[in-house]
């Protein structure tokens, strides 16, 4: 459980904690559709470049960051063994039925492999730079939408919160012989119960809690709400922003020029 | 089964930012046979403590196959009986069996649709194969030690019982498995002043005829003070006292500014003594009255 890297906050001070997390959203979407854009290996490695720039002024140390990957690894292989196989192309290396292995065929599963990389490893260094309150307040700044703002941060708050108590649950049936590690696929789907109900009772208990505190402080969804932080851009803001359309510009423009593979 | 623990230190999320050291060159015995409490307020590291004893944490030098130790770092020992966890070779999971464990709020990890199978779920686990009716015999010994009655409870939902008979049901999926070593963390907390009576009333039941030993973590100095042999404090992770009662609760300027509490009876000592009443007891009520009765019967 401790490693699921998504919606954890890794808290150091640095550049890119500080930029402004509407920005940070903005530069997120753009790199994604930079990361889109690109059907060439220099376009990709211009990517692949900013986002290492990004996990360098972060100050996220390489092994938090390299996590993010372990949780998809699996699909991507899946994905790019998958792809190998079934990418028809000009020349072919070896062919079986329906199965054949190409050189483009291989190009494209290199390329899908680098591409899915980037973009988990992007969108888990806006979770690890970004604490769940600031994102939230982005993005109720973007969409002025309070009520989605709030289930969302509180969805966040919630995740280790729940880890934790999924922890402590799994310890308990440890405690009473209970095996998890062990066994077939179907036995340890089955070994998940013991943790599973006694965790989605303890979710339904905080839900109710959490909802009889704010309607004890009379909150009341919908009306205008002030901020008590106002989120201001900065010069840094700008450095992020001029970078991201670069890249996008750039991803584009060499998309036109140079081609694909 | 003694306990043997020397030099023991574990640090939570060594490495990153949110490095904790929980237990620092902790160093603590509890002989077969005792009832041990573990004091200390919230994160001193008792709980942290209990979790190694059954191998639910585990030592670094159990998990890798050649550890290397840090530079000055002292290698701690901790036996459990003839286990050794500091060995990669332990069976962890026979040690389960003779170690059982009850956490905080155990009616919160209930799961079962009848009482009958969530206390049967350890039996199942630690002994495979186990017949029916053992089975049914086990559980029903079980829940009759718990002061619960089988034939009433038994097939009924763990959600529909009160929070008391909850924890009792819990306390039963622990110890139908027979450990020989029960520890307990809070066990009484958040229950009401029978439902607390109860538990610990259960937990002298249990002392000496179902575990040999018991070992409780509990903020109750009254419940230390009435049941146990020994106390450990424990203070940022550090073991700063380990004494029976009746020694443990006299050095009451200690333990004040640890921050905990003392026992109502050493308070009543400790108010009688500013007014020149010395009364020597053990800080168990029964005991506080005899020595006042007896201090009366000699003054008149």
């Amino acid at each position: 459980m401790k490693d699921v890297a998504f919606g954890q906050y890794y808290p150091v001070n640095s550049f890119v904690h500080r930029c402004d997390p509407r920005l940070k959203l903005f530069f997120l979407v753009a790199f994604i559709a930079a990361i889109f854009v690109a059907n060439n290996f220099w376009a990709l490695g211009a990517c692949a470049a900013v986002l290492i720039a990004v996990v360098a002024l972060s100050r996220v140390p390489l092994g938090k960051v390299l996590r993010a990957i372990r949780g998809v690894l699996i699909l991507v292989i899946f994905s790019a063994v998958i792809s190998v196989f079934f990418y028809s192309g000009e020349t072919v290396y070896w062919k079986y039925g329906i199965l054949c292995v190409t050189r483009e065929g291989i190009f494209f599963s290199v390329f899908l492999i680098i591409r899915l990389f980037l973009l988990v490893i992007c969108s888990s260094m806006l979770t690890y730079t970004t604490t769940p309150v600031a994102l939230t307040d982005g993005i109720e700044s973007i969409f002025h939408v309070h009520v989605l703002a709030l289930i969302m941060s509180i969805a966040l708050r919630f995740i280790p919160i729940l880890m934790d108590e999924t922890e402590r649950i799994k310890n308990a049936q440890k405690a009473r012989g209970a095996d998890f590690e062990s066994g077939n696929i179907f036995k340890r789907i089955k070994a998940i119960v013991p943790i599973l109900i006694p965790l989605i009772l303890s979710a339904f208990r905080r839900a109710d809690e959490l909802g009889d505190a704010m309607d004890a402080r009379c909150y009341m969804g919908g009306k205008k709400r002030t901020k008590y932080k106002k989120l201001t851009f900065s010069w840094r803001d700008l450095v992020a922003f001029l970078t991201a359309a670069a890249l996008v510009t750039g991803v584009a423009l060499l998309r036109v020029y140079v081609g694909g593979m | 089964m003694n306990i043997v623990c020397e030099h023991l230190t574990y640090v939570y999320d060594k490495g990153s930012p949110f490095a904790v050291k929980a237990l620092d060159d902790v160093s603590l015995t509890i002989a077969e046979g005792e009832f041990f409490g573990i004091i200390g307020h919230t994160g001193s590291g008792k709980s942290t403590f209990v979790q190694h004893l059954n191998g639910l944490i585990r030592l670094p030098s159990s998990k890798k196959k050649r550890y290397k130790p840090e530079k000055g770092e002292i290698l701690p020992t901790l036996k459990v009986g003839e286990y050794d966890l500091t060995s990669r070779k332990t069976d962890f999971y026979s040690l389960r069996k003779k170690v059982g464990m009850v956490f905080q709020y155990p009616e919160y990890q209930l799961f079962a649709e009848t009482v009958k199978d969530d206390v049967a779920f350890g039996l199942k686990n630690f002994s495979k194969g186990i017949s029916k009716e053992e089975t049914e015999r086990a559980v029903g010994d079980a829940l009759t030690a718990c002061g619960l009655d089988p034939k009433e409870v038994a097939e009924m939902s763990p959600f529909d019982l009160s929070g008391g008979q909850k924890r009792r049901v819990a306390i039963a999926g622990v110890i139908v498995t027979r450990p020989e070593i029960l520890v307990l963390d809070e066990p009484a907390a958040g229950l009401d002043p029978l439902g607390k009576r109860e538990v610990m009333a259960l937990l002298h039941r249990l002392h000496g005829s179902w575990c040999k030993t018991i070992v409780i973590v509990s903020h109750d100095m009254d419940e230390i003070a009435e049941n146990c042999t020994r106390a450990a404090v424990f203070s940022e992770g550090k073991v700063v006292m380990c004494l029976p009662p009746r020694q443990l609760f006299k050095r009451t300027d200690e333990l004040l500014s640890l921050g905990l509490d003392i026992p109502l009876v050493a308070k009543i000592c400790l108010a009688l003594q500013r007014r020149g009443i010395e009364i020597d007891c053990d800080f168990t009520a029964d005991d506080f009255v005899a020595k006042v009765l007896a201090l009366r019967r000699d003054r008149r």
